[in-house]
């Protein structure tokens, strides 16, 4: 588990550190698909970065950036060949170790209506939506914010003491070759210099990718996490790491912590929540909500499911699937056929308190990333960290133009 | 036939439609054989001239309610069938010909007919839950093969249908679509539309046209907010929410609120 916040300020030693060019990285692709991963990186597609299976870095995002506001997200074209320079894309890693529906079960019975068989779910009975065959998966360019969004998982359906792991989850996540990268170009919605998860990879990674560009060289600094990523990176063409390829990749970072286009004051933001109950910015934030769920879908640590039972038309089969589900439906809080939360604003509430506030107390840490795509893929333009201030301002009893909006509009 | 009456009888009804939800039965290739085994298609002039006498078990009625023969003959068919379930955006809401339900239909009789005297039709066509007791709902423009087939299963199993209520934004993310609003300025009417497509517009680089209706929790004010930001007129939008569901409640309000701010 990640609990603690990264330190951007502190430049790290050389070590073990490598830096390849651009044939090294290839190297680096090639090697991970001899050793027998399906790797999965970032490509171009539909007008948005996704995490698809790529064998050459011909596939990767060359000279892609993108521009990223509440309810916005747009490609760009960077005037560079920079194979990073992007911020979070459509989907983080859950898809890859959490997918939409997987099969739990599958039961059939007889003429006689016995259970004949008790069926196990196939090796790969998730879709996981990347269109990528079956695993183990090597991820390539995971960004610190997915990376700590991992790390909620990994303590949240990964076994916790009282809760044991998802069987599911633990198999994808077990199998799985991490090689994270330094964020070099965040976007307007993100904020993860807030929480305390990124720019820079800090841990939890098998190797730490930081992409070094200029004028005259392109280069990766490749920074070992694990021994099976020191023992990858033993296989690779580079040269040891000097002081100044670290300089150059704190350089990157301190650069990208200064340019979050947002930021989320997380302090006694729990108690401003848990005393919010009754607040008025619910109902204002519901008149714009959608409930849509575009928000919970997106975001790298909703990770709340239903289960869905179907029996064939001739009956002899049932199938039971995990599949994705959000508290901003309506269903979701059906209890014997009624929802308990028939509004929106308590919907919302619901979610935006467990995120920021009783995540901490159920799981020791925030469950909110900073990675901004609650923001960024909200067609309503919701802004998360806009309403947080705006709780924050209501119980400082300011008189701002954004807190009082919410007040205005019942008076 | 001895063992085909032991097994559940199966009527299908047409009222004002098209046809191609009651279709939608026919197409059902992978599993036809599966259900011929399963239900006794009593009543199904689609498909068969055979007609079986009711009591029937199930009735699948496709249609909105837009004469006053059909307004009495839907009473008939609800007094025989044990369960009834709509099926498509005619039946669930009144279709694309609801659009009457905007303007004076004596207007549209003198003009397309030319002896209207003949005509007997209804001011307003009408979902088949206005007239009688319905057990169950299946939306859609037409409606969706895979939840047809549940429905059936379901209430072979004497089970509730798995029919989801929340918005066709849940099934983009689920098939990895990347959002045609978000990304690309599309205007979509996914976020207020419920699910059961498999979202197939928008995996076509299309905004959603509303076919399977509002999802359960509508904000329809917001989303025209929105459509408003992507450039489009009240008046295009009036026309956007007046579609196959134009007559469903949240559709029907918005297109009137925005109908009244465009008019002048």
């Amino acid at each position: 588990m990640i609990d603690s916040p990264v330190d951007n300020t502190t430049q790290r030693a050389a070590g073990s550190a490598v830096v390849v060019g651009r044939a090294g990285l290839q190297t680096l692709v090639d090697v991970l698909a001899t050793r027998g991963y399906t790797v999965l990186g970032p490509t171009v597609r539909d007008g948005a970065i996704i995490h698809s299976k790529i064998t050459s870095l011909d596939d990767l995002p060359q000279g892609w950036g993108d521009t990223q506001e509440a309810g916005r997200y747009r490609l760009r074209r960077r005037g560079d060949d920079a194979l990073f320079g992007f911020a979070s894309g459509a989907q983080s890693a859950k898809p890859t170790l959490y997918p939409t529906s997987v099969m739990l079960g599958r039961r059939s019975r007889n003429g006689n209506g016995a259970p004949t068989s008790v069926g196990t779910p196939p090796a790969d009975a998730g879709e996981s939506g990347d269109g990528a065959s079956a695993g183990p998966y090597a991820l390539l360019g995971v960004r610190s914010c997915d990376l700590h969004a991992i790390g909620i998982h990994d303590w949240v359906l990964g076994g916790r003491p009282d809760a044991g792991p998802d069987p599911d989850y633990e198999r994808r996540r077990r199998d799985l070759f991490l090689v994270a990268v330094t964020c070099g170009d965040p976007s307007g919605t993100c904020f993860c210099a807030s929480m305390g998860t990124g720019p820079r990879p800090d841990r939890g990674y098998d190797l730490a990718l930081t992409e070094l560009l200029d004028d005259q060289t392109h280069q990766f600094l490749l920074e070992p996490g694990s021994p099976l990523g020191a023992n990858v990176l033993a296989q690779l063409p580079g040269r040891p790491a000097e002081d100044a390829d670290l300089a150059a990749a704190h350089q990157v970072a301190q650069s990208a912590a200064g340019r979050m286009g947002r930021t989320l004051d997380t302090d006694g933001l729990r108690e401003i929540l848990y005393s919010a109950v009754n607040s008025l910015v619910w109902e204002d934030i519901a008149a714009r909500c959608l409930a849509c769920e575009n928000c919970t879908m997106v975001c790298p640590t909703c990770f709340c499911t239903s289960i869905d039972d179907t029996t064939d038309l001739t009956g002899t089969t049932t199938e039971r699937r995990r599949v994705w589900d959000s508290c901003f439906s309506s269903a979701f809080s059906g209890v014997h056929g009624r929802s308990i939360r028939t509004t929106v604003a308590s919907r919302y509430r619901q979610w935006m308190t467990h995120k920021l506030a009783s995540w901490i107390d159920q799981f020791g840490t925030s469950g909110c990333v900073g990675c901004g795509r609650c923001i960024t893929w909200c067609p309503a333009s919701i802004d998360l960290t806009a309403e947080a201030a705006n709780l924050r301002a209501e119980r400082n009893g300011a008189n701002g133009a954004q807190a009082s909006r919410a007040l205005r509009r019942t008076t | 036939m001895t063992e085909t009456t032991a097994l559940p009888s199966f009527a299908v009804w047409k009222f004002a439609s098209c046809d191609g939800c009651q279709l939608t039965l026919l197409n059902c290739e992978d599993e036809l054989l599966a259900l011929a085994g399963k239900i006794h298609i009593a009543y199904f002039p689609e498909a068969t001239r055979a007609v079986a006498e009711g009591p029937y078990d199930v009735s699948l009625v496709e249609g909105s309610v837009t004469t006053p023969e059909d307004a009495e003959r839907i009473q008939r068919v609800r007094a025989v069938s044990r369960r009834l379930v709509t099926i498509g955006a005619c039946a669930t809401s009144g279709g694309i010909q609801a659009l009457r339900n905007f303007a004076a239909v004596e207007e549209f009789r003198s003009l397309v007919y030319a002896n209207p005297t003949y005509v007997a039709t209804l001011e307003r066509s009408t979902p088949i839950s206005a007239h009688v007791t319905v057990d169950f709902e299946l939306r859609g423009c037409p409606i969706d093969a895979g939840q047809l087939v549940e429905v059936i299963a379901a209430y072979l199993h004497g089970r509730r249908p798995r029919v989801p209520s929340y918005s066709v934004c849940v099934e983009c993310k689920r098939r990895g679509t990347v959002c045609v609003d978000v990304a690309h300025g599309i205007p979509c009417l996914g976020p207020v539309t419920q699910a059961g497509c498999g979202a197939i517009c928008p995996a076509h680089a299309r905004g959603c046209y509303g076919c399977f209706g509002p999802q359960d929790s509508t904000n329809t004010g917001s989303l025209a907010h929105r459509l408003r930001l992507l450039g489009m007129s009240e008046q295009d939008m009036v026309r956007v929410f007046r579609t196959y569901n134009a007559a469903a409640e949240p559709f029907r309000r918005e297109s009137t609120r925005l109908e009244e701010v465009s008019t002048p």
